[in-house]
């Protein structure tokens, strides 16, 4: 489990954050939503080190993640895994080596046991066969799954996702979410998924945290989220006609 | 200003922190190497040769008295191209062709978000990502040095052989009279300071790129019109102890 803390962030006068806790639970995807520049990254990146909070701590599974410096905190974050807003892939690298690469460097298996959890993790992402292909020659999708598989190489507890539908059909969305939503309930992975994208919301929202003006403003599952009288809430999932639509037929 | 040399010092300690594992970081510095070498050889041979040639026909040209042994032309060329144009003037365009692509490629890993999932995996990313392209730069620098100034001197006889100015046994005469060990250590040592200096500059810039493409190539300039400049100011600081 992942347990935040009064987290708060400022950059120079910016206040960014202010005083969030929540608790995120394992084999729960736990969705952090909001408008444009409400906080969600910056939250995410407080959680996994990438930005230092003001104020607040971070804990993982009872270790506070906050007060450990960089050495001690590689054991923890052999234990995260990531999956970027533009998929982060290495570009000199092939998909496969992409996926080995945290192998090469954490463990210390043999070239054909890291070349057969690389296969595997692809096989599960359903990209079987792309091995050899460099991140240039794939499209947005293929990118994010590759980014997926390169995230559960090393068999991740955490699973971090920054806006895992950005740039993609809906259809392709749909099945990164179900992917993420099967490898979570498959491994008992603890996920955080940033989002803004409403069919993720409502298709895999198990715990979701609206963030508004730095600060936590609702926290409920996606059955609550459709009838709650939160009036920032409701402006935000209910802001479309088809949303507004879908709300009425409820 | 201070905050910058700061920051520069603090990366550089970061960039020598123990490897998460050697047998990674070593293949890391042998490609960098292979980019550093051998993919710098092409250009350095081109401007050497034709470097040595020009300083050449100029020396013999402004040396045209009858009171000047002809051979004067070899020796004011190998000094000039050991202490000051092979070391200097092959490092002023390696800037250009290392330096930039160095900071470069780390300000699109910055921008791409992928020095933060080398951060997020648990990897030392100035180690894994600055260490390497170091210890390439001050490795291959001074073996580039003396493969220039080898040309250059080939360039010299080439340009007597070619334009008759001076004739090719006084260059080579020239060349052999009174040469001294000392100019190829202050080459040698011009070489490793320089290709130290070139390859942290740049990398520092590319290594704290804010943004996106159009930063990234900022970084790039600033990179490359910085590591010259200090190429230039370090130049007259060894000289002048060394010499």
């Amino acid at each position: 489990m992942i347990e935040i803390k009064g987290i708060t962030k400022t950059f120079g006068d910016n206040e960014v954050l202010r005083g969030i806790s929540a608790k995120f639970k394992p084999g729960k995807n736990n969705l952090i939503i909001g408008g444009s520049g409400s906080g969600k990254t910056t939250l995410l990146k407080c959680i996994v080190g990438l930005h230092e909070p003001t104020k607040g701590d971070v804990i993982f599974d009872g270790e506070n993640f906050t007060e450990m410096n960089f050495e001690q905190r590689v054991p923890i974050r052999t234990h995260i895994g990531m999956l970027f807003q533009n998929s982060a892939l290495f570009d000199s690298m092939t998909v496969e080596e992409n996926i080995m690469f945290p192998l090469n460097l954490f463990t210390n298996r043999t070239h054909a046991e890291k070349l057969d959890r690389a296969n595997f993790c692809l096989e599960r992402v359903n990209l079987k066969g792309k091995n050899k292909l460099y991140p240039s020659e794939l499209s947005g999708g293929m990118k994010k799954r590759v980014g997926i598989a390169r995230a559960i190489s090393m068999q991740p507890k955490y699973l971090f996702v920054d806006e895992p539908n950005s740039g993609l059909d809906p259809k392709t969305s749909i099945l990164i979410d179900e992917l993420i939503n099967e490898l979570t309930e498959e491994y008992q992975i603890t996920t955080v998924i940033v989002t803004h994208d409403m069919n993720s919301v409502m298709g895999i929202g198990d715990h979701i945290i609206f963030l508004h003006q730095g600060k936590k403003w609702w926290e409920g599952t996606k059955d609550e989220i459709a009838h709650t009288d939160n009036k920032e809430l409701n402006d935000f999932v209910f802001a479309s006609k088809f949303m507004r639509a879908a709300k009425a037929r409820l | 200003m201070f905050h910058s040399l700061g920051k520069y010092i603090l990366l550089l300690r970061l960039s020598f922190r123990k490897p998460e594992k050697f047998s990674v970081y070593w293949a890391e510095v042998m490609r960098e190497m292979v980019s550093v070498g051998v993919g710098s050889l092409g250009i350095i041979s081109i401007i050497s040769v034709f470097i040595g040639a020009a300083t050449t026909i100029q020396v013999a040209f402004q040396l045209s008295s009858p009171l000047v042994p002809r051979s004067i032309a070899g020796s004011i060329a190998r000094d000039s191209t050991i202490l000051e144009f092979s070391p200097t003037i092959s490092s002023l365009v390696l800037a250009g062709r290392v330096g930039s692509s160095m900071a470069s490629q780390i300000g699109t890993m910055r921008v791409t978000e992928q020095i933060d999932a080398l951060e997020i995996m648990g990897v030392n990313a100035p180690g894994y990502l600055i260490s390497p392209k170091i210890i390439a730069g001050v490795t291959m620098f001074p073996i580039l040095v003396i493969a220039s100034i080898a040309l250059g001197i080939f360039g010299g006889w080439l340009a007597c052989v070619l334009s008759g100015d001076v004739s090719p046994a006084d260059y080579l005469s020239g060349v052999h009279e009174g040469f001294e060990g000392l100019t190829i250590r202050v080459a040698i040592v011009k070489a490793i300071v320089f290709g130290f200096i070139i390859t942290s500059i740049c990398a520092y810039q590319g290594f704290y790129t804010n943004g996106g493409a159009l930063e990234v190539g900022q970084s790039a300039t600033k990179g490359v019109v910085y590591s010259c400049v200090m190429v230039l100011f370090a130049d007259l600081v060894i000289t002048r102890v060394m010499l």
